[in-house]
């Protein structure tokens, strides 16, 4: 067995053998299909609570939000505690910034592809140490060496052949110090993690007894919509309630700063009295804000000098000698993050304490968003984070939770605050528009001697992350902004441009590298193009050291499988990408036919990817499938436009995303490895973007550099 | 106004507005929240239920249109042979992700499976585009479908 603890997390961050969870109120909440352990139960660590009646229960510091992550999490536990996941129950950990913190982020964060990666270094040990102080508790209790003990299946065997049960012994294994460096399993003999297990949440998620947040029915609830100020940042001013009280079923109106909400016995009636509410707004500063204004000041960012965030090799001497050079702006457009459940959260305020159903990426700013709009100190405030119906980043904000704890402040009882999709959309915290600009050198062959990327975006990180900055650098925006490629002189800038107060922006699936792979790899594959060289083939020659190896295989590995060389008919094209990210490495080949009014259909993407070690395969399969069709909506369709500083999209009719006709074949190619797990949740939209564009190129010769896809310029003659 | 409403094989009562649409009655007066609220103008799928054996689109289907009509819902998809199959089909390809639009989807595609047993691509495609998944489910749903197709077949050449 190897000693872990070489990660620098404080191990009483994590590892606390305290036998009280929460303490005051009961945070901890179980999910659907789990029964509660029964009698007594001993915390053997934040996560491992194991009753006398040897029930076991796994405390899971990652929400579930379609990721796999419960399923995951609990094979990680079962693993180093020898227990069939079957058996164990498991529960959603409760609002602690400090004990269920992911070591990745520094708080207590569903995101970033970081889910396995932060699980695998605290999981392990937690599990880890948990077993030894129920091997010390059993050989005590025989007064035997623990070396002569061994676990099985939940029950400690002594050579003699004496065994106990997890459950007679978790009370005094409770009090033992935590073991200073627990030895985790060796990979070789890992039973239970490398193995696709079924995922823990389907059976509840196909015969409609799943709890999603918007599910949540205290007794008593009433039922609220709201509506925002249309203008972003816009204030209410003043609303006419009387013909909405006289609608059946309407039992009040909520006036709040900035929205407004009707209270009735059940969802339809809200929205019926919200229709004729006669409200008025005052618009604010952004009353005549277009998108072209965003657009503009996006641009003359680019324009001015920013923040030198890498610096390789001399990039100025090279730009000054080189004989030719290569220059792209891209520019990326404003999305809507549409998961399928719209915002909601459910409120039961007293007047000492507050009670929150929701579904949230971030359970502890959660409770501190609701404890500041309640006037309540964090520990009055109970959250229940019940299944997410999709997050890709809307679920790390905390807008909706401040809302309806505001409009529960002025309610008797529970109330469930619902968004209509419309409301959805138009409310977003947007993925703001990115520009980039990329000069690139030109030497031998058309290679890069150099690359220049200036990067214009918010910084998200300073309000979101403030650890994720250096330098006045929002280290996310430019991250992977020179691709994985082996380039001597290299020049990363970041040039700040923040949106106009009252339109909020956030993270959004991919983040950082779903942004830039695009831009790298659509400047990559021109300069091939320009270079008259293939772009495979281009790729490949600067990706020649070790440093590049593991990119390299995975765009090998995407190209066999794609029969990257087989022709075509007219019309279609094969595009590639390839990217480092979220610590994973991929290489992916879309296929595209365009047809001659300029409509894209995507046939197929091939996809490997080098996630080092694998704890569920299917669930990586399942992730890069889901990310790359996340990715293909955006690429062909995404993009939210500002008009009188109001979004004029507002529903699925208006804001498009795939659906099944449009789905491609997708194959995924796992590269087996051994290295520390990578992220998956993110680099197939990434990736996708990207592949979908160049293949786009390959098939019509119009390089988009603007994205969505417009079809006016893919036409056929 | 007071509607009696037929709901997975028994009787409700259910007092509000007649151009309430069922997603909202059965969610919000019934409990019964398997069925998601998702769009609210049928553009969606994630509210689909049958009526009659057929699917429509819960959330603007009004209380009033449904009459005495039978309706079910994802709690009682397992009931019937194809709705079990289909289950049988997800659980095998582990199709679901965050869940939220799969009561939808599979409502759907058992509507689909009761009118045709042996769906083409192009038939799946047909119908299941109504149903929107943002977390990209829609190659392992339609290898679902196929799958819950086989199943319901072999126990036909069973009981054959």
């Amino acid at each position: 067995m190897t000693a872990i603890l070489s990660h620098g997390i404080s191990r009483r961050a994590f590892l606390t053998a305290s036998a009280a969870l929460g303490g005051g109120l009961l945070l901890g909440f179980p999910l659907s299909g789990q029964a509660a352990s029964q009698g007594v139960a001993s915390d053997l660590n934040a996560f491992i609570r194991v009753g006398a009646d040897n029930t076991v229960t796994l405390v899971l510091p990652y929400v579930e939000m379609g990721q796999g992550a419960y399923t995951s999490q609990v094979q990680l536990l079962a693993e180093e505690l020898e227990l069939d996941p079957a058996r164990v129950l498991y529960e959603a950990a409760p609002p602690d910034e400090g004990r269920y913190a992911s070591p990745l982020f520094g708080g207590q964060i569903t995101g970033g592809s970081g889910s396995l990666r932060g699980a695998w270094r605290t999981l392990r040990a937690a599990g880890a140490a948990a077993r030894e102080m129920l091997v010390t508790a059993a050989a005590q209790r025989w007064s035997v060496s623990s070396e002569s003990c061994r676990v099985e299946n939940g029950q400690i065997i002594h050579a003699s052949g004496r065994t106990l049960t997890y459950g007679e012994v978790a009370a005094e294994a409770a009090l033992l110090p935590v073991p200073d460096a627990p030895v985790v399993k060796q990979r070789s003999n890992y039973r239970v993690v490398g193995q696709s297990l079924r995922r823990l949440d389907t059976p509840a998620k196909i015969d409609g007894t799943a709890k999603f947040g918007i599910d949540a029915r205290p007794p008593g609830v009433q039922y609220a919509v709201v509506a925002s100020c249309p203008v972003l940042g816009g204030k209410m001013k003043s609303v006419d309630t009387s013909a909405a009280l006289m609608m059946p079923g309407v039992k009040q109106v909520v006036r709040l700063e900035r929205a407004v909400a009707v209270v009735a016995t059940n969802t339809w009636a809200a929205w019926k009295g919200l229709e004729v509410l006669n409200m008025e707004w005052d618009a604010g500063a952004n009353a005549s804000l277009t998108t072209q204004q965003m657009v503009d000041a996006a641009d003359a960012a680019l324009g001015r000098s920013g923040i030198v965030s890498t610096v390789v090799g001399d990039v100025d001497q090279t730009e000054m000698t080189a004989t030719d050079r290569y220059e792209a702006v891209v520019r990326l457009p404003l999305l809507a993050h549409a998961a399928m459940e719209p915002l909601n959260c459910t409120v039961d305020l007293r007047p000492d304490r507050c009670e929150v159903w929701v579904g949230s990426q971030v359970v502890g700013r959660a409770q501190k968003a609701a404890a500041d709009a309640a006037g309540l100190p964090l520990e009055r405030v109970a959250i229940h984070n019940l299944f997410l119906g999709g997050g890709f980043g809307r679920r790390l904000e905390t807008d909706y939770v401040t809302q309806a704890v505001q409009v529960a402040r002025h309610v008797s009882g529970p109330v469930k605050v619902t968004w209509s999709r419309e409301e959805d959309i138009r409310q977003e915290v947007f993925r703001y528009h990115n520009h980039s600009r990329v000069t690139v050198a030109l030497g031998d062959g058309g290679a890069p001697a150099s690359w220049r990327h200036k990067v214009v975006g918010p910084n998200i990180m300073s309000r979101f992350l403030p650890v994720y900055q250096k330098d006045g650098v929002d280290l996310d925006v430019v991250n992977a902004a020179s691709g994985p490629y082996d380039i001597p002189n290299i020049l990363i800038e970041y040039s700040r441009n923040e949106a106009p107060e009252g339109l909020h922006t956030g993270n959004w699936r991919g983040v950082g590298p779903t942004r830039n792979v695009f831009i790298v790899e659509s400047v990559v594959d021109d300069l091939a193009h320009r270079a008259g060289r293939d772009p495979v083939e281009y790729r490949r020659a600067m990706m020649n050291s070790a440093d590049t190896a593991r990119p390299r295989a995975a765009l090998e590995l995407a190209v066999q499988h794609a029969g990257w060389d087989e022709t075509l008919p007219a019309r279609h094209g094969r595009g590639a990408a390839v990217f480092s990210g979220f610590d994973s490495h991929v290489g992916m080949v879309a296929e595209v036919a365009v047809d001659i009014n300029g409509r894209v259909s995507v046939q197929k993407v091939i996809c490997a990817i080098d996630a080092g070690y694998v704890v569920n395969p299917d669930i990586v399969r399942a992730q890069i499938e889901g990310g790359i069709i996340f990715g293909l909506s955006a690429v062909l369709y995404g993009q939210v436009t500002i008009a009188g500083g109001q979004v004029e999209q507002s529903n699925f009719d208006t804001y498009p995303v795939l659906r099944m006709r449009e789905a491609p074949r997708i194959e995924v190619h796992i590269i087996d490895s051994d290295e520390e797990p990578g992220g998956v949740g993110e680099p197939g939209t990434a990736g996708a973007i990207a592949a979908v564009a160049n293949a786009v190129f390959a098939a019509t010769g119009f390089r988009a550099l603007t994205l969505p896809l417009n079809p006016s310029d893919l036409r056929g003659v | 106004m007071l509607y009696n409403l037929q709901v997975n094989g028994a009787v409700h009562q259910a007092d509000v507005d007649g151009g309430t649409p069922v997603l909202w009655v059965l969610r919000d007066i019934l409990g019964l929240t398997g069925t998601k609220f998702g769009c609210g103008i049928a553009m969606c799928g994630a509210c689909t239920v049958h009526v009659d054996g057929e699917a429509r689109r819960s959330c603007v289907t009004p209380i009033d249109f449904v009459g005495g009509a039978e309706i079910r819902t994802i709690e009682t998809l397992g009931e019937g042979k194809v709705g079990s199959a289909l289950q049988q089909a997800w659980r095998e390809l582990d199709v679901v992700q965050c869940g939220y639009c799969q009561p939808g989807q599979l409502m759907s595609a058992a509507a689909l499976l009761a009118a045709n047993v042996q769906p083409t691509d192009a038939d799946i495609d047909a119908v299941m585009s109504g149903n929107i998944c943002r977390c990209g489910t829609y190659g392992r749903i339609r290898a679902g479908i196929k799958r819950a197709a086989q199943i319901l077949a072999s126990a036909g050449e069973v009981a054959k």
